[in-house]
Order: C-alpha cells, then structure tokens, then sequence
C-alpha cells in the first residue's frame, strides 16, 4: 500500500510559495535593491525635470505639442526602467540557482513543474513592476505639482497595460533562457535575443507616441499579450528537471543531432518505398492538425482577397479576359515561359518563397510563413472579386488561369506551410521531456521529409503545368481558339 | 514487503550509461549502504529513486509509488539529503526550515515544533540567529539533513552524510541514521567511505561503473569474498602441545610461540568446543578473538574480480 504523500494543493499556492521566498531574498540583496530603489525614486523626479524643462523650452519657441508629447513618452519610460531589472532577475531564476548548487533540493521537492516555473516567474516580476507602479506614481505627482498634468485614465491604462505587459514577456522569455542554460553567463550572453526585439520595441512605441498614434497602444499590448502566452508555454513544455540538474556543459553535439535528424528523417524505413510509404502514413497523419488550419487560412487568404476588390476596385475595362488569344501564347514564348526554362523560373520562384515562408516560420512560431503562403491566395481571391466587379465570370477566369497548375500548386502550400508550422511551434509543443534542441531536430526532420517527398516534386510538376498546360487551356476557354 | 523496490534500473546520458541493471529492495528499517568510487552511478541512481530523473528503462517503486508516474507522490514521501547542501546563504534556518515544510504542505505550528526539535537534535538552536552563509560547512550538512528530516520521509536517500564533516559531527550524524532506522524507515546512504559504510549498513551494494557488483551484509560479504572468519587464540603457555586439542574441522593460518590463527565456517559451534578441550586438557587460555577483516579488502577483492570477469555477486 502506497504511504500518504502530502503537497502544496493548488498550482497558485505552490507557486506563491516559491515566489514568496525568492521576494524576500532579493530584497536581502542590495545589488537589486539600489537599482529598484533608484529607479523608483530618483529616476522619476530626474523625468519631472526634463519634462518641465522640456514644455518651458518648446513652449517658448510656439512649438507646445512637443511638450505634450514628450510627457506621456517620459511617463512609459518612467515605467520601463525598472522593468528592465526584471530581465536580469529571470535570467538568474534557474541558471543562478544552478550555479549555486540550491537547484536540486528544491527539485526533490513534491513542486510540480507549473508550481515551480510559475513561481519563479511571479519572482522575477513582482518587485520590478511594484518598483515601475511605485515610479510612475511618484513622476504623475510631481507633474501634478510643477506643471499640474494629469494623464488621460485611457493613456494611464495604456502605460499600465504595456509596463506590465513588456515586463511579463521579458520575464517569460528570460525564464526560458535561465532554465534552457547552465550557467548565468550563457543566459546573459542569449538575453540579446530579448533586449535587442525589446529595444526596437520601445523605439517604435516611442515613435507612435510622438505621433499621437495612442490607439496603435492597444494592439501592441494584445500583441504583447499573445507573445507572453506562447513563451509562458513554450517555458512549461521545456520545462524540465532532468536537463536542469543532469546537463553539465552547453555544448553544441553536431555528430549527436545529426544522427538525431537522420533517424527521424528515415523514420524507421529500410528502402526508399518503406520511406515513400511513411511519409503518406506516419508523417501526413502527424501534421494533420497544422494541414487543417494551413487549409483554412489559405482558404481565408482567398476570400479577404475577394472581399477586397471592393474596397479597392481597379479600373473594369482592365479586365479583357477574351484578349488571351494566340497572340498572348506569344508574347510568353518571348519571355521564355513556354519553354523548359520557363519551369526553371517558376520553380525557383516558388522554392525561395518556401525557404523564406521557412526561415520566417521558424522564427515566429509559423505566424509569417502563413501570413506569406496566404499572399497569392489573396491576390487571386482579388483578381476573382475585380472580374466579378467588372462583369467577367471569375469561375472562368479560375478555371482558365489558375486551376490547371493550382491542382497540384495548392496542396504544395498547404502541404509546405503545415510543414513550417509544425516546425515553428515546436518549442511549445514539444513530448514532455523532450529538450529544445531534441524537439525541433525531430520537426525539422519531419519538415525535410515533407519538403522532399511531397512538396518539391508537387511545384516541379505545378511548375511544367503551369508552363507547358496553365496558357494553352487559358487561351482555349477563354478566348475559343 | 520492501519499501524501496528497484527493479534493472538503467540511465542513459547520450550514449553514457551512467547506471546499468541496477536492481535495490530495502525494507522498512533496513539501511542499505550504497558503496563505489566517484562517478560509479550513486547519486544518479539516488536521483532517480527521488523521481529527479527518469530512468531510461526499468523501474522501481518507493513506499508504492512509482517513480515514473507517481512522481509528486513519491518526492513527498522522500527525504533527499543532497551530494551539496544547497542551503539558501542569506536565510536563518527556521525560515529555510519554514519554507521547505510549506513546499511539503506541513502547517505552519506543526513546521515550528519540528523545527525546534530538530534544530535542538542536531545542536543547531544556537546558531538559529545565524544566516545559513555563515555557518561551518559540518553545519550546513546537518542543517540539510534536518531539511530532509522535516516531513518526516518514510524513505531517506542520503547522499554522501558527513561529507564535509569534523569527526565528532560525522559521529553524530551517523547516530542519528541508525536512530533514523527505528521509526521503520528505509535508508539507503550513498557513500564511498568504507567505514562509515560498514558502520551503518545492514547491507552494503557496491557499485561500479553504474553496475551493481557485489550486494550483501557486511559479514557475509567478507565471508564470501575474502573467507571464512579468522579466529586467534592466545595461551598462557606455547602452543607446540595445544594443537592436538584443537576439535576438528578448523583450517590453521599461522601460528607462533603462544599463538594460532585459524579460519572456520562456524566459529559459534568451534570455539567453544575449542575453550573446552583446551580446558579440559589443562591448557591455560589468555583469550580467543576474531581477526578483524577490513571491508577495504572486501572492496578490493569485489573490483579485482569485477575487472577480471566483470561477474556479480549477490546475496538476495
């Protein structure tokens, strides 16, 4: 019979228990405690000085708004600065704990995963933001009392909404790096991978409020909001104890992923039809959920496309379909498109689409790549809405232009762009257990497999139907001869 | 029915086999001293008994649980003493204490009255005012050690003891495992100190590169792997006229003017039959003792025979 285990119940208490021990000892620590200190109360006054020295300076020169605007950009970086020390705080989280030899006493503990990550995120958040609320509070007063200014309550909750939301996915993101590290040295040195997107962050923000832009705010904090989300789960999934105390050095094993890539790429086969065959009934079924949603924004794509030529109509008499005579076949001989090289052009087109659509995926969880498959299906879905508009059948034209080549070119791009969107979410969607570096060899592997089997030889063929059958079906049904 | 219950447990780092078939039961008030050089697996197979680690294949069980899908359970009913104390340096010990015991969900007036016990157990009350950073390196161990005591764990894993001890707290802390040992725990001690593994086992598993090579009670291990015991037995007189009352079935080492070593498989049935015919025979006897056997020469006979054949000796 098993004995009775006894654990913190709720994942908030236990979280507050490892957060609320972390609290207290950074307030034991001067080198974090002089810069909240002074960031909360000299900093603000120092703002108060140059904004009503600012406002007395261009007030002067008949220039007022530059005043009014300055005030409210003061009042985000009044906000900011003390947040910054939260990066430093969550990268030390783990790495630091590491180091110190305090991790695996803590590790034996009944904490679950989610307790112990979420509580030393809270730790790294709390005293930076009560030291940014603190801040502002103490910079809105004195503007009360020389200039008497008093923010607008959306402007103060836009300040609010975006210190704290930049703090959290500053400090989601560095928990990510502290617990993906083995030493606080390696997780400053990845920290750039937060400042530098951060810093071009701040520099647009300033940019919208010194044009007055206040509501373009809002989308930044949802924005904001989405990323803190994806990078809270994408820390829980790489969570893991084992790498924590087992890893000693951060080493780059290139003969270790390799062999990683090779086995994931054969999947198991022992001939080149064993593999043929895995690919349509192991890998096709693994990306299933990515093909559906691929599908569905594609599909999107065409209808957003549709929808908006008739916002932004072009001219009807533009539009001769019944101009594409024999002539036309012509004009693209000259171009070479009806020969060999022709398919050499538009096959290289759409391979670097991919390896963009790729290169941007793996970056932003997929988010780009999808954003860059659906373009075409917009512009088609476009073209369609304009000939509707201008009297011309857009089934014709789809059937004529589009359809010969986009049989085989449309799955190639659903087919690609779930490959790239398995591949960019695979830091947050990673088998329990699983490393980083482990989870996205096996979805790049999954990735090279598709790209390989299914979606080149797809666009070869696309390519020689859209050279060789796409103009000639084109001219026979639209224009009859 | 044993508390700890490990069954060809194997990790794997990379293709670094760190612990290889391991297979462990301890019952409830038994210690099992866990014995190898560094590096021989101890503390990864520690590690994984805590559900720290998962094992790469095998399994095992600790007070039921399984250390694979019962991972929560199985940390709370574990008391983990760590290879490093991990003591958090800018505390005091009751708000360490304090903070572990609310990780185990222990109330807050149950965590200070043991606490207070413990602390006081391990004379550590007087320096509760200190910051754990400025206590001696003895300290910190025992101040681990009641960290792992707080809930109280019906299984302890500990991990190297008294490490960083001075004698009398390594003393100490030995005690206290044995006291440890009646409340019907199972210990298992991680060690690669011959005496106080022999001190404290009831049974010694000697490990060597991740392998389990030899695993018994201390007595049998040196009987097994260097002999049976040694008697020696010293007379008042010389022993040129004693030796044909010596009873039968004893094997003679070495000998001298008033003194004979012998070995034998049963020294409780042979040794009084000896001090009788020797009585009998008027032959006055100063004393008959057992020759001491260190278990660094069991240990050196198990790795010479581990390299030789890499064979495996196992009581159970």
């Amino acid at each position: 019979m098993a004995a009775e285990a006894s654990t913190p119940t709720t994942l908030f208490s236990g979280a507050w228990i490892v957060a609320r021990r972390e609290i207290r000892d950074q307030f034991r620590d001067w080198r974090v405690l002089a810069p909240i200190l002074l960031l909360t109360l000299f900093f603000p006054l120092l703002m108060n000085f140059t904004a009503s020295q600012a406002v007395d300076f261009v007030g002067r020169y008949g220039a007022p708004i530059i005043g009014e605007r300055l005030i409210p950009f003061l009042l985000m970086v009044v906000g900011f600065f003390p947040i910054s020390i939260s990066i430093v705080i969550a990268l030390e989280s783990f790495a630091g704990e590491r180091e110190r030899q305090t991790l695996e006493p803590l590790l034996a503990t009944p904490l679950s995963d989610g307790q112990l990550y979420l509580g030393k995120t809270a730790a790294s958040l709390v005293p930076p933001l009560a030291a940014a609320y603190l801040g502002i509070t103490v910079y809105l007063i004195g503007l009360l009392v020389k200039v008497q200014w008093v923010p607008s309550a959306q402007l103060l909750i836009q300040i609010l909404s975006l210190t704290t939301i930049q703090a959290m996915v500053m400090v989601s993101g560095a928990v990510v790096i502290s617990s993906l590290t083995t030493s606080v040295r390696a997780a400053n040195l990845l920290a750039s991978f937060i400042i530098i997107p951060v810093a071009m962050l701040i520099m647009g923000e300033s940019m919208i409020m010194f044009w007055g832009l206040y509501h373009i705010l809002w989308w930044i904090v949802l924005a904001l909001m989405l990323i803190a989300i994806v990078l809270t789960r994408m820390g829980l999934r790489l969570f893991n104890r084992e790498e924590l105390l087992a890893r000693e050095l951060d080493v780059l094993d290139l003969r270790g992923t390799g062999r990683r890539f090779w086995s994931s790429f054969l999947s198991g086969a022992r001939n080149p039809l064993e593999w043929y065959g895995g690919l349509f009934s192991k890998s096709l079924k693994r990306i299933r959920f990515p093909i559906l949603i691929t599908s569905a924004i594609l599909l999107t794509g065409f209808f957003v496309g549709y929808k908006q030529a008739d916002v932004f109509r072009l001219p009807t008499e533009i539009f001769d379909v019944n101009a594409l005579d024999k002539d036309w076949l012509e004009i693209l001989r000259e171009f070479g498109m009806l020969t060999p090289s022709g398919v050499v052009k538009i096959l290289w087109a759409n391979i670097r689409a991919f390896i963009l659509a790729t290169i941007l995926g793996i970056f932003t969880f997929g988010v780009l790549a999808e954003i860059l498959l659906m373009a075409p299906l917009m512009i088609t879905g476009y073209f369609a809405g304009s000939l509707t508009q201008a009297g011309q059948g857009a089934f014709q034209y789809i059937t004529a232009l589009v359809l010969p080549h986009a049989i085989l070119e449309v799955p190639a791009a659903i087919l690609a762009g779930a490959a790239i969107l398995q591949l960019g979410m695979a830091a947050i969607s990673l088998p329990k257990g699983s490393s980083l570096g482990e989870g996205w060899t096996t979805s790049l592997a999954e990735w090279a497999r598709i790209s390989i089997g299914i979606v080149l030889p797809l666009l070869i063929a696309a390519a020689f139907l859209e050279v060789f059958l796409t103009p000639r079906i084109a001219v026979w049904l639209l224009s009859g001869s | 029915m044993s508390s700890i219950e490990a069954k060809s447990l194997c990790k794997m780092f990379g293709t670094f086999t760190a612990v290889d078939d391991v297979s462990l039961h301890v019952k409830p008030g038994e210690i099992l001293a866990l014995l190898g050089p560094n590096g021989a697996g101890k503390t990864t197979t520690i590690r994984m008994l805590a559900s720290i680690l998962k094992p790469t294949s095998g399994s095992a069980k600790i007070a039921g649980y399984d250390i694979a899908h019962d991972q929560v359970a199985v940390r709370s009913v574990v008391g983990l003493l760590t290879e490093q104390h991990g003591l958090y340096t800018r505390m005091r010990a009751a708000e360490y204490l304090d903070f572990f015991g609310s990780v185990y969900g222990i109330d807050s007036s149950t965590i200070q009255q043991r606490t207070r016990t413990l602390l006081g157990e391990y004379k550590l009350l007087e320096s509760a005012e200190l910051r754990l950073g400025q206590y001696s390196k003895g300290m910190r161990q025992k101040l681990a050690l009641v960290r792992a005591l707080l809930h109280e764990p019906q299984i302890l894993l500990l991990d190297e003891p008294t490490s960083a001890m001075d004698p009398e707290s390594a003393h100490h802390v030995r005690s206290s495992i044995v006291e440890l040992r009646s409340a019907d725990r199972a210990i298992i001690v991680c060690t690669h100190n011959l005496f106080e593994a022999e001190a404290l086992a009831d049974r010694i598993a000697i490990i060597r590169r991740g392998k389990i090579i030899a695993n018994d009670s201390p007595d049998d291990l040196k009987r097994k792997m260097v002999g049976d015991p040694v008697m020696e037995l010293r007379l008042a007189c010389s022993v040129d006229g004693a030796l044909k009352h010596l009873p039968e079935g004893i094997v003679e080492i070495a000998s001298g003017v008033n003194w004979v070593r012998y070995s034998t498989s049963q020294p409780e049935v042979i040794n009084p039959k000896t001090l009788s015919s020797l009585a009998n025979a008027g032959i006055p006897v100063v004393t008959l003792s057992r020759v001491e056997r260190s278990l660094e020469e069991v240990y050196l006979q198990v790795v010479r025979e581990d390299d030789s054949q890499e064979g495996v000796v196992d009581g159970r």
